[in-house]
């Protein structure tokens, strides 16, 4: 099994994702989950929203001349972020364009619990902290913005900002249990044990 | 205490409480298709781990299935490429597979109700958001994504956190020509796309208590789509009539025992819930959505509303929405042109819905310019709707009948809408994109509201065409 994998903080250059209720098709439309592997998604991100029927650019942000730049990103979302159908492909293609985390007002459930599967920290703040550090990106993002799961806070051009994690799923990153499967098969027997109460498991006594 | 279903079927599904606080939940039921699980399952190979429980887990292929045909290979190699790959998965681990040859084969979200696989106080897992369908027959059934997927097959378990509670009490009686599709589509046009994030919903009241198990599914079905992970209805009567006699439900005594276990793991008068809200059936006329996400909705009879009757913050999504649809606030919603119908998916692909859809289709013609095209849920709703000729009443009002799959809810198969075209959907979703084409529209309404629309070409009130006939 993998080595334990410890999620302190996430840092890199910041990637502002305006607008509410950004769901999972528009992230990664359906046409690319033909696929049998994940390979290749980070170029597909938010492809109808950057690409025109020709190919040519619409000048979406992740395209913008102002927020290149190489290694990796933190994103910063408002309300709903990644909302509608369950597939992991988008958080994959997020993580393959470049983003390691994300700050936002809230989080789609099941995104919400995707991302923490791939060890990618989706951070809470208010409307109002959300909002400034949004404009302080935007007025120059040639900045690394750093998201510390520790601490609880987000700090960028010197100042900070409140953020907020689920208690569990913050435990889980620090600890580096958030990646599942080994956790989960620790309780080994217990698992067997749980089915043997359940009377459905047992065709109920048939 | 009295406790909530939620309560019940947490606790006796619950394997430890993890170091960080969240619950070892055991899963009793995971459906798997073919396209959230091939990267699942080459995790398992690369980790030497065998699937746990085979036996409680069942596969079928419905995303990117043509309905136009049954030939094999497929004309698209990637989609064939998939086929292959849960064939092969299914045989390597062990797991059942509903695939053409069975006769069974359908929507996932469509054959585990009609197998009797979906049974009340379940636990249910899938890589599909829709998976919440399920809660209709009182389990709690949520989707899932392709790394949890690995962790089901490997684990039969989750590491998740419990979800707070909300009741949604909807009273009253439904007037005629208003379905069940509307109802949830009231609710979450009330409640908001984001108002169930972090909530389960329990839909309860006279209308839920009248509503058929089909019905209950639409309902439960679109949960995900107010933000609501999972979304259940306590079973009664109903869902143990349902259940019956199906395949893999219990039979003979075992029936009798299972009836007295479902009974139990009801939600119990008094028990608390985060939060509580109680809705007016009697008051809903038919529902289509109007923009680019399916909380964006007004009946049928009603204008597309101004941007300055939404709140600051969903203003922006309003404005999107009008720039994407084409459309001028205020005007009606009635009369727009539409250039496909599309009935069938897993919130409507039933073959109640199917009868309601026919009883429209009787009346009239398609028009010439509407492609409309009706895709069955399972190859065992196409049987029964052959049987009952509800395929000869679709082809003579100039319907194609299909075969059963996902087909145009989400385009990854050959049904695709085709540039800016406008799609009277009985679907889930009018993101942007959603039906193949990156400029396509879908306005979402009820199978018997789409096959309206197709015989007058527009968006119509199917209580109008229906006329007399009513309910």
């Amino acid at each position: 099994m993998s080595v334990l994998v410890y999620i302190r903080q996430v840092s890199g250059r910041p990637i502002p994702l305006r607008g509410n209720d950004i769901d999972t098709d528009r992230i990664i439309p359906a046409r690319y989950l033909k696929a049998v592997t994940f390979d290749g998604l980070g170029q597909a991100a938010f492809y109808d929203e950057r690409f025109d029927a020709q190919g040519h650019s619409k000048g979406h942000i992740l395209d913008d001349p102002r927020f290149q730049a190489k290694g990796s990103r933190v994103a910063v979302v408002n309300k709903n972020f990644g909302c509608g159908s369950s597939r992991e492909h988008a958080p994959q293609a997020l993580l393959r364009w470049g983003i390691k985390g994300l700050i936002g007002e809230s989080f789609a459930d099941i995104f919400f619990g995707n991302c923490v599967a791939l060890g990618m920290p989706c951070a809470t703040a208010g409307a109002d902290v959300v909002a400034a550090l949004m404009q302080a990106i935007e007025e120059d993002p040639a900045h690394d913005l750093t998201l510390d799961v520790d601490a609880l806070r987000a700090s960028y051009r010197g100042a900070t900002y409140a953020i907020d994690l689920p208690a569990g799923v913050r435990k889980q990153f620090l600890e580096g249990t958030w990646d599942g499967t080994r956790v989960l098969l620790d309780a080994g027997d217990r698992i067997r044990q749980t089915a043997a109460r359940l009377p459905y498991v047992q065709g109920f006594g048939k | 205490m009295p406790q909530t279903l939620l309560d019940k079927v947490w606790d006796a599904h619950t394997v430890s409480e993890l170091p960080s606080g969240q619950t070892q939940l055991f899963i009793g039921l995971h459906l798997v298709h073919e396209v959230t699980s091939p990267q699942a399952f080459q995790m398992l190979r690369e980790l030497g781990l065998p699937v746990l429980f085979p036996e409680r887990t069942v596969a079928t292929v419905d995303h990117i299935i043509p309905t136009h045909t049954q030939v094999r290979p497929f004309d698209d190699e990637q989609a064939e490429t998939m086929m292959r790959e849960i064939e092969r998965n299914c045989r390597d681990f062990g797991i059942r597979l509903f695939d053409r040859s069975t006769g069974h084969q359908g929507i996932v979200h469509v054959i585990g109700p009609e197998m009797g696989l979906t049974q009340p106080g379940l636990t249910i897992a899938c890589g599909d958001s829709h998976t919440s369908t399920h809660g209709a027959f009182g389990s709690v059934a949520f989707g899932i994504g392709t790394s949890q997927v690995r962790d089901v097959l490997a684990a039969q378990c989750l590491a998740i956190d419990k979800p707070k509670l909300r009741r949604i009490e909807v009273d009253g009686t439904l007037p005629a020509g208003v379905y069940a599709k509307d109802v949830i589509l009231h609710i979450i046009r009330t409640l908001g796309v984001k108002g169930g994030v972090g909530y389960a919903y329990e839909y309860a009241g006279a209308v839920l208590d009248r509503m058929s198990m089909e019905e209950r599914m639409t309902v439960c079905n679109m949960s995900i789509e107010a933000g609501a992970r999972c979304g259940y209805v306590n079973p009664d009567g109903t869902t143990f009539d349902y259940l019956r006699g199906r395949p893999m439900a219990p039979q003979g005594t075992a029936f009798d025992r299972a009836v007295t276990w479902w009974k139990s793991m009801a939600s119990e008068v008094g028990a608390t819930y985060d939060d509580a809200t109680r809705l007016d059936g009697s008051t809903l006329a038919p529902v289509v959505t109007w923009g680019i996400n399916p909380g964006q909705a007004i009946a049928v009879d009603e204008r597309i509303p101004t941007a300055d009757t939404f709140p600051g913050d969903d203003r922006a999504v309003a404005e999107d929405a009008y720039q994407y649809m084409d459309w001028k606030p205020g005007a009606p919603i009635a009369g727009t042109k539409i250039d496909v119908a599309f009935i069938g998916s897993c919130t409507n692909g039933r073959i109640s819905d199917l009868r309601e859809a026919a009883r429209v289709a009787k009346l009239g013609k398609v028009r010439p310019h509407v492609k409309a095209i009706v895709v069955p849920g399972s190859q065992d709703v196409a049987r029964q709707a052959e049987s009952e000729g509800l395929d000869e009443v679709f082809r003579a009002a100039g319907f194609e009948w299909r075969l059963p799959g996902c087909s145009m809810c989400l385009a990854m198969n050959p049904d695709k809408l085709v540039g800016r075209q406008i799609c009277a959907s009985s679907s889930n979703r009018n993101f942007k994109g959603r039906q193949g084409s990156p400029s396509g529209r879908t306005l979402l309404m009820s199978p018997a509201m789409v096959a309206a629309a197709a015989l007058e070409g527009a968006v119509s009130d199917v209580r109008q065409v229906l006329g007399g006939e009513g309910r």
